[in-house]
């Protein structure tokens, strides 16, 4: 990794000694870089997400011979900018016979997982906003906590469709939550640390997807029913239940939500780039030495992967797909972890970077 | 018979896969089982109802314990209409029932009309009538099927496709008649106009198009085993079911029943053309979605032939019709294959210039009975996928 540019690195460096130059010292020079880094983390993780639902858009239009969103700005990239200010302006209406404090907070807690993900999103080597050593397993923790949020809005609105919406949800994560973990949990095994910054060095001689390709499997079908993407959103499954869990909300309150859903499938990329893709790392050693755009380049390219399948793919029905996560990828998580400990056994030396 | 082609059958049909028995609903027993049926008002402004219908349904957590139908939101009374202008007059009421097709529906009307007057009607008039026809039943199964690929969870990505594809066909509608959907194309013994010079080709050319686009459909749904779990062995209507029913249309031959009113009752040049009728095996949702797209190859079949005998007629004539259509007093019943089923119109004349009482038989409303003792027992999802196999609209319903 020598000789490679890390461009948050250096970054943080030049403000560290333009900082120390104008006479800023100890506690307080550390709680400033701190604070700036969780600033445009955290506001590049919201317009990131804002970002992508121009992109979402746009493709969908693509698959569907029409135009999209193309009139705000060059080529309509501002548009997600106009939805997001009518979106703030717009009355955000409660029902009257709403749980109001829980239809309030459940956007809220609905859109904060995908942001506090970033906390541990290796960008490039130097740079992850907290190298914490159970890294994955806070991952998995604080993405697991959207579906609350969608319960909580399901059962506050006191609507029909929005409470089988947030019952399905409820469902769908306790299928899926297991093989997801299961098969993230073959590749903690092979880089033998929890750390997400450890998982992206392990891949340093060959990318995790080869030898676990089928726990690249399960985690791309089980992230996406996390997700609560098409064609897997049946909490919301518009055909059926209106717009399921959001069927009561509108305003920035429905905007949260969707910014949520599009920010955590970038997420849900990013971290499939890091688990199977080898991070920031360039797919030939050397080549165009800068691990931010590698990171960036294959986490938008897992975005468009990603929501490539919402536009082709009809949904299942719930008892299909619950019947799903549970007979067949939940057997096949383990088998994979069955096929990780041989990989350790056989090949554990290739993934000591 | 002629099957339905079915292109990669990938998974095996697992019939009722999926359906609960609700033969526990009518015991004691149930109340102390588990919790309280839910009862949901599914409509008349729910994105899957094709319109103003209104499903009321009582749900046993996701599953369909029972179903009653709730129309006449979109009702006009175009029957008692019908009274009140001249026949000529009242086609362009008739555009109004399934507007997705109307030139069927138009058709319907002349044909009965024709039999109260005795009319007949020239070569290049009855292949001008039948290659509309062809195209209205053309557009209503672009839609069919693209909607009901919506209902399954295509997103809009069907609804799209086919929408794109149809607007070729309302474009060479729109040369022939100046509309795009409310055609008003047929009179009693004659058509309105004539075909502008050089639209046979282009109607060619639109029909060049079409394998590719039935070959996308395939590619995006047919093969899909999302689609194939979703569709296959769910939604069962059988033969004597249908029968009993008197569901017609593409429905009732999903079911395995060979009868197209163009074949069991000709009218117009069918008897002369050559044309299959796909049917098809179990009657489920797959059926009926390959039977619409098997339809729309002969329907092109049939206007490939009529082009020809088109261009070998002499531009122009259009054949006699009487100035001022007024039909001796007597009554008649005429019906045409529709693109959902069989539309029939029943007239009496009092020998005036209005008719003296009019009666549809509409396809859609009649096939949708059946809906409720199809869905009984099948999931809320698997009711809006039954539901959209069904084809119906809501113009034709209501009336």
């Amino acid at each position: 990794m020598i000789g490679s540019i890390d461009i948050v690195e250096s970054a943080g460096h030049w403000l560290r000694q333009t900082l120390y130059g104008f006479g800023v010292r100890g506690v307080l020079l550390d709680g400033i870089l701190a604070f700036v880094a969780v600033f445009v983390v955290a506001n590049f993780a919201l317009a990131n997400g804002g970002l992508m639902s121009f992109v979402w858009r746009r493709e969908m239009a693509l698959i569907q011979d029409r135009w999209g969103p193309n009139r705000v700005g060059p080529q309509g990239l501002f548009q997600f900018l106009a939805d997001g200010i009518k979106m703030i302006t717009k009355q955000a209406m409660i029902p009257r016979h709403a749980d109001r404090l829980v239809f309030i907070i459940a956007p809220a807690v609905a859109a904060f997982p995908f942001v506090m993900a970033y906390l541990v999103i290796p960008f490039s080597h130097g740079s992850s906003l907290a190298d914490v050593n159970v890294g994955v397993l806070y991952l998995f923790a604080i993405t697991s906590l959207a579906f609350p949020a969608v319960f909580m809005a399901g059962w506050s609105s006191n609507n029909k469709y929005a409470m089988m919406g947030g019952m399905r949800a409820i469902a769908q994560l306790l299928a899926f939550e297991v093989p997801l973990t299961m098969s993230a949990l073959g590749v903690v095994m092979l880089a033998g640390t929890l750390s997400t910054q450890g998982v992206v060095v392990a891949q340093h001689h060959l990318w995790f997807i080869i030898p676990q390709v089928l726990g690249a499997g399960i985690f791309f079908i089980a992230g996406m029913a996390e997700n609560a993407a098409h064609p897997f959103d049946l909490p919301e499954a518009e055909s059926e239940l209106v717009a399921g869990y959001y069927t009561e909300y509108s305003g920035i309150m429905f905007g949260l939500f969707f910014l949520a859903e599009l920010g955590t499938t970038w997420t849900l990329g990013a971290v499939f780039t890091t688990f199977f893709l080898g991070g920031w790392q360039p797919p030939v050693l050397g080549l165009f030495d800068i691990p931010l755009f590698w990171f960036l380049a294959k986490s938008y390219l897992m975005f468009g992967v990603f929501t490539l399948a919402r536009f082709s793919m009809p949904r299942f029905r719930i008892d299909q797909f619950l019947g799903f996560g549970w007979k067949i990828l939940t057997p096949l998580a383990f088998l994979n972890l069955l096929v990780a400990a041989v990989e350790v056994l056989w090949f554990g030396n290739v993934f000591k970077a | 018979m002629t099957q339905v082609r079915t292109p990669n059958r990938l998974l095996p049909i697992e019939v009722e896969k999926g359906r609960v028995d609700l033969a526990v609903y009518a015991g004691e027993d149930r109340k102390d089982l588990r919790s309280d049926l839910v009862q949901i008002n599914l409509g008349p402004h729910h994105p899957s109802t094709h319109g103003v219908l209104h499903f009321f349904v009582t749900l046993d957590g996701e599953t369909v314990v029972d179903l009653r139908l709730i129309f006449g939101y979109l009702h006009r009374s175009m029957e008692k209409l019908f009274e009140g202008r001249t026949y000529v007059g009242n086609v362009a009421i008739t555009d109004r029932m399934d507007y997705t097709a109307a030139m069927l529906n138009n058709w319907g009307w002349c044909l009965c009309c024709e039999k109260l007057a005795s009319l007949e009607v020239n070569e290049r008039s009855q292949c001008l009538r039948t290659i509309a026809g062809e195209l209205s039943r053309l557009s209503s199964h672009l839609i069919g099927t693209g909607v009901f690929g919506q209902d399954v969870g295509v997103l809009v990505t069907s609804v799209m496709w086919g929408f794109n594809w149809r607007e070729e066909v309302l474009t060479v509608l729109d040369d022939l008649t100046g509309a795009r959907m409310m055609y008003n194309f047929m009179r009693p013994g004659t058509v309105n106009q004539d075909s502008p010079p050089g639209w046979t080709d282009k109607v060619r050319k639109v029909m060049d198009g079409l394998p590719r686009h039935i070959e996308d459909f395939h590619n995006l749904m047919t093969t899909n085993e999302i689609f194939q779990v979703r569709t296959k062995g769910i939604g069962i209507l059988s033969k004597e079911d249908a029968l009993a029913f008197s569901v017609t249309g593409p429905t009732l031959r999903g079911s395995g029943v060979k009868y197209d009113i163009r074949r069991a009752h000709p009218y117009g040049i069918y008897p002369e053309l050559d044309f299959d009728i796909p049917v098809g095996e179990l009657g489920d949702c797959t059926d009926r979605y390959l039977v619409r797209i098997a339809e729309m190859e002969q329907s092109r079949k049939i206007i490939l032939q009529c082009l020809d005998r088109l261009d070998a007629t002499e531009p122009g004539n259009l054949g006699k019709a009487p100035k001022v259509f007024k039909p001796p007093a007597g009554d008649a019943y005429a019906e045409v294959e529709g693109a959902k089923g069989a539309i029939g119109f029943y007239l009496k004349s009092d020998g005036g210039l209005e008719p003296y009482r009019g009666k549809i038989r509409s396809a859609s409303f009649i096939n949708l009975q059946a809906l409720p003792m199809m869905v009984r027992g099948w999931k809320l999802a698997d009711l809006i996928a039954i539901f959209g196999s069904i084809d119906i609209n809501m113009g034709e319903v209501d009336r």
